[in-house]
């Protein structure tokens, strides 16, 4: 195949290369380039004021605004609390903890449904959580937050846990022997190196809460204009055979989507060289 | 100088205090750790199955045991058997192009391999109703052949497909690259052909890497709930897998049933973190180093 020889840098004896990489890029074709391009395609057919108007509606910019803002929300606090729970997990020693730290990958392994009611029941008005609360949480904004908290609670632990792990003992001492206070070790030593990793968890949680739709339809209460998510306004317009409708918001998200993809890229790049690897 | 400087100077302070946290420190930072992780995750896994047996376990047994709720199991469990093998085959192709050969464009393929964990389940489903739906690419040419995909298996099994795409490539090929290629260059000099080196060299070296991306495949595959919802059409009994199930029993009110068959999946979600337990430590009792699993998720 002269295609696979010309992708080629350097001979090597192995063989297998032409079955494997075609394979590879059939497969991905078939199953994912093709019918993502088919959404790109589709709004082609849509007249740009009909898109703009299409994805500029009142109720798809407050699903917009209820979307990001939570999963920036839900983000953030995954990076205070992320950052707290890795911290416990390398450095200190306590009963359960390995317990503790298998069970936080537990987002990424229950089904997104499974947590949804769950989370919708323990915060209800009468659930074991929400009663003991002065506000609403189910059926509200708040609910959409909480939900989202679940889904991205592993991503930061995650990726910091492997920087902290590395991390030398040595530069801590340095800075104590030169007379920094932990405090001031922390702050200006530790919190520098683990910045790309927390910012690398910060954008992953962030997407994968943009995308989110199986737990937060059940906690959501899913009112138009308050607390609807983009992804379900995609179902809805679906369900009506607004099938333009439901592509010209759905390109919308697989542009944020790609532009997260692309940030996550440079932020990955940004630890690695941190760790110089 | 005064007795009790030059005691200072004796004694200075041990270098573990001076890189460690004071004990009240470090009891704060366990109990907010800890507090946060039991109201967002303890507490939820123990509610689906105190939920679960609330009404008793006659009402669980018949709640995972009505035909609906069967036909939803057998579904999921086939999506799963069809989907999960194929993106393994993927995986493998995938990371031995990676791993083993130098070629122009493999960071954008790379990229182009984690895309389905950007992208919406939702919008995957769509995708899948804009090609092969009755107003898409394929619809009318499908009509006419008598061929159902959207609102069938074979839409269930695309829209499962593309979301577990990554998982077991992800897994496999930072553990290939870092192993490098003599061992199969070695097998080839001495004359191996290209699949008994894959076989006998390449397999036995990854194989629990391979099991843990193929667990987390499953686990998704089984639970993926909105790519699925879009292209399953909900038909009780025939296109439901078991989170459209839960969700159609929970939008009914029966809250005991839907939680029954939720925990079901619950338990596999907890048989999966402890193979994925036990496969880690086997990996660093190996000493080879395993992707993270922020990259697999």
């Amino acid at each position: 195949m002269p295609f696979s020889r010309a992708l080629r840098k350097r001979h090597s004896v192995l063989p297998g290369f032409d079955l494997a990489l075609g394979f590879t890029l059939l497969y991905l074709s078939f199953i994912v380039l093709v019918p993502l391009s088919a959404a790109f395609l589709k709004t082609f057919t849509m007249s740009w004021p009909a898109f703009w108007d299409a994805v500029t509606s009142e109720r798809v910019v407050a699903s917009y605004r209820l979307t990001f803002g939570a999963s920036l929300g839900a983000a953030f606090v995954n990076a205070c609390f992320g950052l707290v729970v890795c911290w416990v997990l390398v450095r200190y020693d306590f009963p359960g903890r390995r317990l503790v730290d298998a069970l936080v990958d537990l987002p990424f392994a229950l089904p997104t449904a499974v947590a949804g009611i769950a989370l919708t029941a323990l915060y209800s008005g009468n659930g074991w959580i929400g009663r003991w609360l002065p506000f609403k949480v189910s059926f509200t904004p708040a609910g959409v937050w909480v939900a989202l908290t679940f889904i991205g609670l592993p991503f930061v632990v995650r990726t910091l846990q492997p920087v902290l792990e590395d991390l030398q003992k040595e530069v801590e001492e340095a800075a104590a022997i030169l007379g920094a206070t932990r405090l001031q070790t922390f702050s200006r030593v530790i919190l520098p190196i683990l910045t790309p990793a927390l910012l690398t968890g910060f954008a992953l949680a962030f997407a994968r809460a943009l995308g989110e739709y199986g737990s937060v339809i059940f906690i959501a209460g899913n009112l138009p204009l308050i607390s609807e998510i983009t992804p379900l306004l995609i179902i809805t317009k679906l369900e009506q055979y607004d099938y333009t409708g439901a592509t010209a918001i759905a390109v919308v998200m697989l542009v944020a989507a790609f532009v997260l993809l692309l940030a996550i890229n440079a932020l990955q790049a940004w630890t690695r060289a941190r760790q110089g690897r | 100088m005064t007795a009790a400087t030059a005691a200072r100077l004796q004694a200075p302070r041990r270098v573990g205090d001076a890189t460690g946290e004071p004990t009240w420190v470090r009891r704060l930072l366990i109990g907010v750790a800890l507090g946060f992780l039991t109201l967002f995750l303890f507490v939820p896994l123990a509610a689906v199955f105190v939920e679960a047996l609330k009404k008793g376990l006659d009402v669980y047994w018949a709640a995972i045991t009505e035909p609906d709720a069967l036909s939803a199991i057998r579904l999921t469990l086939i999506a799963a058997a069809i989907s999960v093998p194929l993106n393994l085959v993927f995986g493998v192709a995938a990371a031995w192009a990676i791993a083993k050969f130098e070629f122009r464009g493999k960071n954008l393929l790379l990229t182009l391999i984690d895309l389905p964990f950007s992208v919406s389940p939702v919008v995957a489903g769509l995708v899948f109703v804009l090609v092969f739906g009755l107003q898409g690419w394929f619809g009318g040419w499908l009509r006419e052949h008598d061929l159902k995909i959207i609102f069938a298996l074979p839409g269930i099994v695309l829209a499962t497909l593309f979301i577990t795409v990554p998982f077991v490539a992800r897994e496999l090929i930072p553990l290939m690259q870092a192993q490098g290629t003599e061992q199969e260059e070695a097998a080839r000099v001495l004359g191996a052909g290209g699949w008994q080196i894959f076989f006998r060299i390449t397999l036995p070296n990854v194989k629990w890497a391979l099991l843990y991306g193929v667990i987390l495949c499953n686990a998704r595959a089984m639970g993926e709930f909105g790519a699925v919802s879009v292209v399953s059409g909900h038909i009780r009994g025939r296109t439901n897998t078991m989170p459209l199930h839960i969700e159609i029993l929970y939008n009914e009110y029966q809250f005991a049933a839907a939680f029954a068959v939720a925990s079901l999946l619950a338990g596999l979600a907890l048989v999966t973190l402890v193979l994925k337990y036990v496969v880690e430590r086997r990996i660093a009792a190996y000493g080879r180093p395993i992707a993270s699993m922020e990259q697999s998720s």
